[in-house]
């Protein structure tokens, strides 16, 4: 066998094996895509019903808490990436990490110093490679978050928040997330946690779920600031745990697809370097006839 | 006669819809009794034992932690972050937590707080198999 055949017959090995693994990727990042939607749609009832409650609280109390209002000079504010842990998910974590270096420079320009709060290995991995300061990070649950995770992370901020601007804390909130919208479309958003603005536009569009009605006339226990006081950290919880389910439904669908277009192109691969080698073969076979002809050749004119 | 429509909702998913007679809660002022054409009503839960009386069938007790309770126009909606049906917990293994977790002491808020919760989950689970809850 000559020696460009067999070369052609490694490469085509190797782009085998190479295909079989981003297969058997593909095939596992759609099972947990599945799941991983599934838990994105049984968490919903809890978003609406606590939305509900929050506009309701707040379309009756005063709403003039801290969790509500705007500081005048904003000094810091805290900076939520979820990436992911691993790679091989196409552009997954780095549309995040631009996303956020995006709203960092923004919020530099404004005069306001980010704090770094990092999900995700792979965003980890950047802000150490440069040598940034880090706030907080998580890592090792991406694919799989639970409310538990959440529940940290949310404490975490929260904390930062409550504590004074002068000896550290920050003045806001920022999320920046992959949206899941469908299997082929995943949007990076960032949103505002705190203060919160959501609470004018749940109020009109909880008006407008119910027609003209306003809320009924709840009776609040123990008072309507109380109860919006304890809800509000549960809704900066359930906001990040959304977070996270979304952008674990992304980064699975993310990695489907990157891995798709990797068998795809192995595939295309194999093709080319079979036909390449079935024509070194050919030429190998016809220069070995050429010679056993001129040979005989050779023999019946002596 | 008008009836109560519940609905029971953890963070990660729904523990139990359904039609009431009545829902008996724990707030931080004292347990509230909820009947059909109760005045509108959102209040804070404390963590303890939801006990539903539906329209047929057994009562239920559900062990909720972290949550509230919205009412109105008949129609009751309780939110926690975890809530477990009582049928659903297993009371050895809870009673056994409940034994771990006073060992620890209460030092750490932490360990009173997983005190707690195990209580809950026992007394829940109890109220469940003994013939009245009230």
């Amino acid at each position: 066998m000559g020696a460009q055949l067999r070369v052609y017959r490694r490469r085509i090995k190797s782009v085998q094996s190479t295909k079989k693994i981003t297969k058997a990727m593909e095939l596992i990042a759609s099972s947990r895509f599945v799941k991983a939607q599934q838990r994105v749609e049984a968490s919903l009832p809890y978003t609406q019903e606590l939305l509900r409650a929050i506009s309701a609280a707040a379309s009756h109390g005063s709403t003039k808490g801290a969790f509500v209002t705007e500081v005048e000079n904003r000094k810091r504010a805290a900076v939520i990436l979820i990436t992911a842990d691993r790679g091989l998910a196409g552009a997954y974590s780095s549309a995040i990490i631009k996303e956020g270096e995006g709203l960092n420079s923004l919020l530099k320009e404004q005069g306001v110093t980010p704090e770094h709060f990092l999900v995700g290995r792979k965003s980890v991995g950047y802000y150490k490679f440069r040598e940034r300061k880090i706030a907080q990070s998580w890592t090792g649950f991406t694919d799989q978050p639970t409310y538990e995770h959440a529940k940290a992370i949310a404490a975490t901020v929260l904390e930062a928040f409550d504590k004074p601007t002068a000896e550290g804390g920050v003045d806001e909130i920022h999320l920046v997330y992959t949206h899941f919208v469908n299997m082929a479309v995943q949007q990076v958003r960032v949103r505002r946690i705190l203060p919160v603005e959501i609470i004018e536009a749940t109020k009109e569009e909880a008006a407008e779920k119910l027609g003209s009605k306003v809320f009924p006339l709840y009776d609040f226990e123990p008072s309507p600031e109380a109860v919006l006081e304890a809800l509000i950290p549960r809704y900066v919880e359930n906001m990040i745990y959304t977070a996270l389910l979304l952008a674990a439904a992304s980064e699975h669908a993310a990695r489907r697809r990157a891995m798709k277009s990797a068998s795809d192109n192995a595939e295309e691969l194999i093709r080319t370097l079979a036909r390449q080698a079935n024509q070194a073969r050919q030429a190998e076979i016809t220069q070995e006839i050429s010679e056993i002809v001129g040979g005989a050749d050779a023999l019946t004119s002596a | 006669m008008s009836e109560l429509s519940v609905s029971v909702v953890a963070v990660d998913r729904s523990v139990w819809v359904g039609q009431a007679k009545s829902i008996v809660a724990k707030t931080p002022e004292g347990e509230i009794g909820i009947l059909p054409g109760h005045e509108p009503v959102l209040s804070l839960l404390v963590n303890g034992v939801v006990r539903i009386e539906p329209i047929d069938g057994a009562k239920v007790a559900i062990a909720v932690h972290g949550g509230f309770v919205a009412m109105d126009t008949n129609e009751v909606r309780i939110l926690a972050e975890v809530a477990e049906l009582a049928s659903d917990i297993d009371l050895p293994r809870a009673e056994a937590a409940l034994a771990r977790a006073k060992a620890a002491g209460e030092e750490s808020p932490e360990a009173v707080a997983a005190a707690h919760r195990a209580e809950t989950r026992v007394k829940a689970a109890t109220s469940n198999t003994a013939a009245g809850i009230h």
